[in-house]
């Protein structure tokens, strides 16, 4: 038997670690100053990957991505860590996509896959923290879904257990496959990158890699398959236009505003200790402490 | 036009959650100001008082999903019974928390539903819209509010033409208000087996370990909250130490529980926790819109910050321009020495 398993990854831009140059003058993001990073759950949602393979035999694990083509990194990324191939899912026509345009095209690229067992992906991006795209992809699938996993209990061809990271506790559930389930942050660490993999992806390229470098893989691609990325456009999936990008998303920004702070009126301090210790006194005898 | 529903959690002890009272609360004004009724649903067994508790904040119909193999809550069974009861009533507008369960269970009925689902929204209103190239107009849309990313913005989402509009909101977001102790509506009791497949009790719960709480800020009077600019885990101990002197919880931004200074249940803010203390502390913290949304109704706000033109320093009452280092020491000392 042969276990399928798709990994849904992300690029975002690297909120957490946002520079003095990372906004432009109008307030807005300059995204060409973040790094581009693996979204962090889903390098979670890789390992549980990664840890399932080990334990059922004659696993293979998929990435989808769905962004610009240069996403081709993520999956090289994944690669390095023990994925065994990976598609980028690109096309004009699904940009400004919101996440229920996003997740009829992920659905979409998992159905051309063919038939799988688990789809797993990260809890949710850190551009948005929406964590919506896994539930709305597992009801596209039609399958359970298993959300905020932490840890995999017990693993075997026919079920899977899983422990839930919950607001307040914790829970176990048992499921079959198919279903989809999402990964959190709490979960193991993902694995490094791996010598042996290194050495045999570090030339994994996808198409438009190749155009932008001005080489030709037919060659090598004949010979060792395992170095193509796969990138499918909309046409690739048999997506309904109306269904991708800004057309396909009933969301829709009206407007955006910059907040205007208007100084209140702030008392300005040094670190003497006169000053501390007479805002301390103020807040003691006006009993805001103590 | 339709009525607006609100999606009521049911907790441990068999209460409505305080987050869909909330809601419930919110749902009531935007249900009023377009004059439609206000619906909930429960899914569940055994909630005590369920109606008295209800009518109270204004709702005018309970959809009760009696069963007691609804809780504890589980995707499938929920999600066709809203589904189905939504495709019955066609709500205009639907409002889930923004909790382990109402994120898990949204999106589904979203993608399910084919409309709009905005995350984490801080406002909510009525508001009317135009569309620029067609000139069509819509009147009475939810405005769905929320810090976007990047910079000091926030966004207005709409969903112009699915229905229903849906958002989902964080507790303590919106505030919990009795309309009146008279206030009666009606229940409507859902016949289970009519709403729901065999299939949807396919998964297995095996265990559940609920706690309370350990952590909770939200109820605190004095916050100490640390940012980034703690600089490390380490350093971070001079917050708890501040905290626990003057007797108050410890917040944290997501740069500081991302970078692993302290925990994610404590982070304050449009994805985190909202709070209103009377006394607000931020050490090392920049004040970030998406920050700013979960505290700036503190009733003092102090900052610490070596950067003088910190947009947190904009909306304190006081700014300490200096480092957390060196001011939190002597906050520590003084407190101590001037306090039995
Ligand atoms: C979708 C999304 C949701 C988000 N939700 C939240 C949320 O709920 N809550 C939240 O907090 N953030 C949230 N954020 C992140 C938010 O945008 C900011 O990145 C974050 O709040 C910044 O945290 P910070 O102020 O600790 O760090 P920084 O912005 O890095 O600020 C550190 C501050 O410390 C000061 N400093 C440095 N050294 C010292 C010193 N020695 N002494 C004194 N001051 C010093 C610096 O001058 C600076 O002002 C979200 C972001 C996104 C994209
Ligand atoms: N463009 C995308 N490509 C691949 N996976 C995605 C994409 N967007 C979202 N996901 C997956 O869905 C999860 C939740 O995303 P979000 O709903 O955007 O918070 C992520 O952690 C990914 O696993």
């Amino acid at each position: 038997m042969s276990f399928k398993i798709i990994v849904l990854a992300k690029q975002v831009p690297d909120t957490r670690n946002v520079g003095k140059d990372a906004m432009k003058e109008d307030g807005t993001v300059n995204r060409a100053a973040l790094p581009a990073i693996f979204n962090p759950e889903d390098l979670n949602a890789l390992e549980m990957a990664l840890h399932i393979k080990d334990n059922i035999k004659d696993s293979t694990i998929t990435i989808i991505t769905m962004g610009p083509s240069r996403a081709a990194e993520i999956v090289r990324e994944a690669m390095y860590r023990g994925a065994d191939n990976g598609v980028v899912v690109s096309d004009r026509k699904v940009a400004g996509s919101d996440t229920l345009a996003t997740s009829y095209t992920i659905a979409q690229a998992v159905k051309k896959l063919g038939k799988f067992d688990l789809v797993i992906a990260g809890r949710q991006a850190i551009d948005g923290d929406t964590a919506q795209v896994g539930p709305q992809t597992a009801e596209k699938l039609e399958c359970p879904q298993i959300t905020y996993a932490e840890e995999v209990i017990m693993v075997n061809e026919d079920k899977i257990q899983i422990k839930r990271r919950l607001e307040n506790g914790i829970e176990i559930v048992e499921s079959k496959y198919p279903c989809l389930i999402t990964v959190h942050g709490s979960a193991k660490e993902c694995r490094a990158r791996h010598a042996k993999y290194l050495m045999k992806f570090k030339k994994a390229k996808s198409n438009s890699e190749l155009q932008e470098l001005g080489q030709d893989y037919s060659a090598i691609w004949n010979e060792k398959p395992y170095l193509k990325i796969e990138e499918w456009s909309a046409a690739d999936i048999m997506a309904e236009d109306s269904r991708l990008g800004l057309t396909g998303s009933p969301t829709k920004v009206k407007k955006i505003e910059n907040v205007v702070l208007t100084q209140k009126e702030s008392k300005i301090l040094t670190p003497n200790d006169e000053d501390i210790n007479n805002l301390m006194k103020e807040l003691i005898s006006s009993h805001i402490l103590g | 036009m339709n009525n607006i529903f609100v999606y009521c959690e049911v907790t441990e002890e068999k209460l409505i959650a305080d987050v869909s009272l909330e809601l419930v609360s919110k749902g009531r004004k935007l249900a009023n100001e377009l004059d439609v009724k206000l619906e909930v649903i429960v899914c569940g067994d055994g909630i005590k008082d369920i109606e008295g508790i209800l009518y109270p904040y204004g709702v005018d119909v309970i959809n009760y999903a009696k069963d007691s193999r609804l809780f504890p809550y589980q995707t499938l069974p929920h999600f066709s019974i809203v589904t189905k009861l939504f495709q019955e009533k066609k709500p205009e507008i639907a409002l889930f928390g923004a909790t382990s369960v109402g994120r898990d269970l949204a999106p589904r009925i979203a993608s399910f539903l084919r409309t709009g689902l905005t995350a984490d929204c801080t406002t909510l209103e009525i508001g009317n819209h135009t569309e620029n190239k067609t000139g069509k107009e819509y009147k009475n849309l939810l405005y769905q509010i929320r810090p976007a990313f990047g910079g000091n913005i926030i966004a207005t989402i709409i969903n112009p033409d699915c229905r229903p509009q849906m958002a989902t909101v964080r507790e303590g977001v919106m505030k919990k208000e009795i309309v009146s102790a008279k206030y009666k509506g009606v229940i409507n009791f859902l016949k289970v087996e009519d709403y729901t497949k065999n299939d949807d009790f396919c998964l297995k719960i095996i265990e559940r370990h609920i706690e309370e709480q350990k952590i909770n800020i939200k109820g605190a009077q004095i916050i100490v909250c640390g940012g980034y600019g703690m600089g490390s885990k380490e350093n971070f101990k001079l917050v708890h130490e501040l905290a626990d002197v003057i007797q108050g919880e410890v917040g944290g931004t997501r740069a500081a529980s991302d970078a692993g200074m302290t925990e994610h249940d404590r982070q304050i803010g449009q994805t985190g926790v909202t709070v209103r203390p009377k006394l607000y502390i931020a050490c090392g913290v920049s004040g970030a819109v998406q920050h700013r949304v979960g505290m700036q109704d503190s009733s003092k706000i102090i900052s610490i910050n070596t950067d003088p033109n910190a947009p947190i320093n904009k909306i304190a009452d006081y700014t300490i321009i200096g480092d957390v280092l060196e001011v939190l020491p002597k906050m520590i000392k003084y407190y101590k020495a001037n306090t039995k």
